[in-house]
């Protein structure tokens, strides 16, 4: 058999003989040498690789799939029984068996708008500072300690709330508010360190990271000339953020801040630990509450019957809607400021 | 010409929101420092060799540890990353290398929607789709509620990580006659290892410390448990419950489990951030 | 013959590398002066040194005098010094979420000028003096500053300088972006706005500052080699570099 020439790497027939004796050997392996020809573009390697490539990834799409109808399957049964007036009826009454969400729905929406409500402002001041004001040295340890809040894990936020934060609310936040704010009826009642104002608070300092870092991100993609144009006009640095960066930079801020309230919805055991777990509607802000991810986190483990259980699943089902559609608008606002680079706009 | 009032108030407001956003920085920063000082100082005290050898003592008794949450925690882990890490390398694979079409781009917004699912739902699914089949808790249902939770980190790391690599390298592959899965495996995934090593243990690091998915999937366990189909503790778990509990002493246990696992935690992200990234990005990032 | 700009032994640094050795340059008032060199002579440097942008870079620093109305302007706060140098970048780069009245009024905005009828008169104004107001005047307030068509926006760009009624006038390659009908309406510009300011241009185009100015330095690595009359630096140059430049031996 005559010996192959140099560099012929594509004759499969005597793989030890690929490559030169200086170079590295390359040994092809070919499946099919003696199959016929429709076999061996049916079934080599590559497809099959790209057969199992394709499989793994069909299973992303698998297990979303599994999650919406086992949560549809499983909350038809309370769907059934109640339909719409379940989202309207505001009695959680295990016992008698009666189900209204409107307690939850409330409860989730205030904590996450007190949340938004502190966590935007500071967000969006480390951002700016970040970005436009500090002394380059500071950028990272300032950027990464605002990251590091994230990192902490939701139980962790929850125990240090109900021993810091809960005694520092009910003895100096709580009583300072209902004397200077209680004008507003926003601020009555017994002050117990527990309730919506705390759970806002701690869910406020758990979103500070993801606002913050998409901010930054969408102010440094702001073009320098912009910057310059203010500055030429005779700008303050100030001026010059407001003018040129602020306002250029406004749709993915909101986008940002959008991603937050996201991130608050979903919340789950941060919030449980200080919210008071009371189905209530109350219109002070110091009074206990109960969100949708609390309700099942306390109850779903012990609900003794199928109705429970399954309008447990409704609220769950209708939590995934709220928080994949707000998640949906805030992708769509930043990804217009950042145009598609998707490595750019994921925190976390 | 404005007068010379503008011009200082135009001063003023300037140093007014530099100082502002200075300030509001201080005070981020400082609730970071107060949380990690505090966990510091109330879970310092209480890390001793009993802590991590032993489980928990009857209520009233003193000592006792959190042996049982650590290693639970360790084996939904294991079982947790060895189905989320190849799914999620194997989906992120599939992006880069071969999903520039429709496809690719619903995988990719669908790895997106998974990864803003409320935990505590995710923890209901895997609740449905394991515990009720089997009929009991177990570490294999956390395991897999965990997985899920993995598998968009992963996936977006390696797609990410694989588009780095320049495409002349893929043809230089093909050009010397090395088939497609050869030239992924052999060259491409190898050059991109790091990254994707990275996000893999970001991943692994975030779902290390969730509690809301295993309330109803491994559900806890006071006891020694070395089974995965069991129900088992894990240290947030654990946490959460102590925590929640009217005794000190089992406080005093959470705070303990706290600082240890926050210790874990940030300690492996900012060994990833740091030593990794800088490594790969040349510094830059 | 009044001085707009005294440079004297003006020099400076992007860090340790030294891009400008020593300057010295009477800019004439109410005329145009062109500055020309090859790619890195400095020439944008020395520009963005007279309104003081050159030390927006966190690395940059300058030494050095430069007199603009008889003021030092490293003596008075870069604000109040940008307020009375206009400039127009090499890229129109007009605010992308402003209209195209807000662009213009920006400048003033700024300064506290709050009276309606006061913003009024001045855009408009400015927009005629661009050479721009025709063709916008029904579309101020509706139509983005983005919206228009490169040449527009410069135009625009320098309506925006020229609201806050600058004394000098820097362009930094003002129409090395355009098309030639938008460029020949901007020298179309200079000649008209020399008479009321000075302007300072910065060009790699030759035939340009011949049009236009009526005295030209040529910058060449960091030096200003020669300075007089356009028409002499054409036509008789005094240095052999200018003559080796402007024959297009190199650059």
């Amino acid at each position: 058999m005559p010996k192959p020439s140099r560099g012929t790497a594509a004759d499969s027939s005597h793989p030890e003989h690929m490559g030169t004796p200086d170079s590295p050997r390359i040994a092809l392996v070919t499946t099919a040498r003696k199959a016929p020809a429709w076999y061996r573009t049916v079934f080599n390697l590559d497809n099959a690789f790209r057969g199992l490539m394709i499989l793994a990834a069909l299973c992303v799409l698998g297990i979303v799939g599994l999650l919406v109808s086992e949560l549809m399957q499983r909350s038809s049964l309370a769907w059934h029984a109640f339909g719409l007036k379940f989202f309207v009826g505001s009695q959680w009454d295990p016992v008698s068996g009666s189900f209204g969400a409107v307690p939850f729905l409330y409860g989730t929406l205030v904590s996450s708008l007190i949340a938004l409500v502190i966590a935007v402002p500071l967000a969006i001041a480390v951002a700016v500072f970040v970005t436009e004001m500090c002394p380059k040295p500071l950028r990272k340890p300032i950027a990464y300690s605002t990251e590091l809040l994230a990192a902490i894990p939701s139980v962790i936020y929850g125990l240090w709330a109900m021993f810091v934060l809960v005694p520092l609310f009910r003895v100096y936040v709580e009583p300072w508010c209902m004397k200077y704010l209680g004008w507003s009826g926003l601020f009555e009642g017994p002050p117990f360190g527990i309730g919506m104002l705390t759970a806002g608070t701690v869910l406020a300092i758990m979103i500070i990271p993801i606002i913050s870092s998409i901010t930054r991100e969408v102010l440094s993609v702001v073009p320098q000339h912009q910057r310059e144009a203010a500055l030429a006009l005779g700008a303050t640095r100030w001026e010059m953020i407001r003018v040129a960066v602020l306002s250029n930079a406004r749709a993915g801020i909101v986008g940002a801040i959008i991603l937050g309230l996201g991130r608050a919805l979903g919340e789950t055991i941060a919030v449980t630990m200080v919210i008071g777990n009371t189905p209530q509607i109350a219109k002070s802000l110091l009074a206990p509450g109960y969100t949708m991810a609390s309700v099942i986190a306390n109850e779903f483990a012990e609900a003794p019957d199928d109705l429970y259980r399954s309008a447990l699943m409704e609220v769950g089902l209708a939590l995934f809607l709220v928080t994949i559609l707000v998640n949906i608008l805030a992708g769509l606002m930043v990804w217009t400021v950042t145009r598609g680079n998707p490595a750019r706009a994921h925190a976390q | 010409m404005p007068s010379k009032f503008v011009q200082l108030r135009r001063q003023v407001t300037d140093r007014f929101f530099t100082g502002l956003a200075a300030g509001l920085s201080v005070v981020v920063i400082g609730a970071l420092v107060a949380i990690l000082a505090y966990l510091v100082l109330r879970g310092a005290g209480s890390l001793n060799w009993a802590f991590f050898t032993q489980i928990q003592k009857p209520v009233g008794e003193s000592g006792g540890g959190m042996a049982n949450g650590i290693v639970g925690s360790i084996m939904i882990l294991v079982i947790a990353s060895c189905m989320g890490v190849p799914l999620g390398i194997g989906a992120g694979v599939y992006l880069a290398e071969f999903g520039r079409g429709r496809l690719g781009q619903l995988v990719r917004f669908t790895a997106d929607v998974l990864n803003g699912v409320p935990s505590i739902v995710i923890g209901m699914v895997a609740w449905g789709l394991v515990v009720v089949q089997q009929k009991h808790f177990s570490a294999f249902a956390g395991g897999v509620a965990l997985a899920i939770m993995m598998i968009p980190t992963v996936t977006r790391a390696t797609e990410e990580m694989l588009l780095l690599v320049p495409q002349s390298v893929r043809e230089a592959a093909f050009g010397l006659g090395i088939p497609q899965w050869r030239t992924t495996l052999s060259i491409t995934l190898p050059s991109a290892r790091a990254g994707i090593l990275t996000g893999v243990m970001l991943a692994f690091a975030r779902i290390a410390g969730e509690t809301a998915p295993l309330l109803f999937t491994a559900f806890g366990n006071q006891f020694w448990n070395l089974s995965p189909s069991q129900p088992i503790a894990a240290m947030p778990l654990q946490i959460y419950t102590y925590a929640l509990s009217p005794y000190d002493e089992w406080h005093r246990q959470a705070w303990a489990g706290a600082l240890v696992l926050v210790l874990l935690i940030v300690g492996t992200t900012t060994l990833v951030r740091f030593v990794f990234l800088r490594r790969m990005m040349g510094g830059a990032r | 013959m009044a001085t707009a700009v005294e440079v004297r032994d003006l020099k400076a640094w992007f860090g340790k590398t030294e891009a400008l050795h020593g300057i010295n340059m009477s800019v004439e008032s109410n005329h145009a002066t062109a500055v020309i060199g090859p790619s890195g002579c400095g020439k944008s440097t020395f520009i963005r040194c007279l309104n003081r942008m050159h030390e927006t870079n966190p690395e940059a620093k300058a030494e050095g005098e430069v007199r603009i109305g008889g003021m030092d302007v490293y003596d008075v706060p870069a604000v109040d010094v940008r307020r009375r140098v206009g400039m127009v970048f090499q890229k129109p780069n007009p605010f992308p979420t402003m209209s195209i009245y807000d662009n213009v009024a920006a400048g003033l905005k700024l300064n506290g000028t709050r009276n309606r009828k006061t913003l009024d008169e001045v855009v408009e104004r400015s927009l005629q003096q661009a050479a721009l107001w025709e063709e916008v005047k029904d579309v101020l307030k509706k139509k983005s500053g983005a919206s228009l068509s490169g040449g527009q926006q410069q135009r625009l760009c320098i309506a925006r300088a020229l609201a806050v009624n600058p004394e000098v006038l820097l362009m930094d390659e003002p129409a090395s972006a355009l098309d030639p009908i938008s460029t020949a309406k901007i020298e179309d510009l200079i000649f008209e706005l020399k008479q009321k300011l000075t302007i300072v241009i910065v060009t790699h185009n030759m035939q340009q500052a011949s049009r236009v100015a009526e005295y030209t330095g040529f910058f060449l690595m960091g030096n200003l080699v020669e300075f007089d009359k356009t028409e002499k630096i054409f036509t008789n140059p005094s240095d052999k570099r200018t003559e080796d430049y402007i024959t297009g031996r190199f650059g």
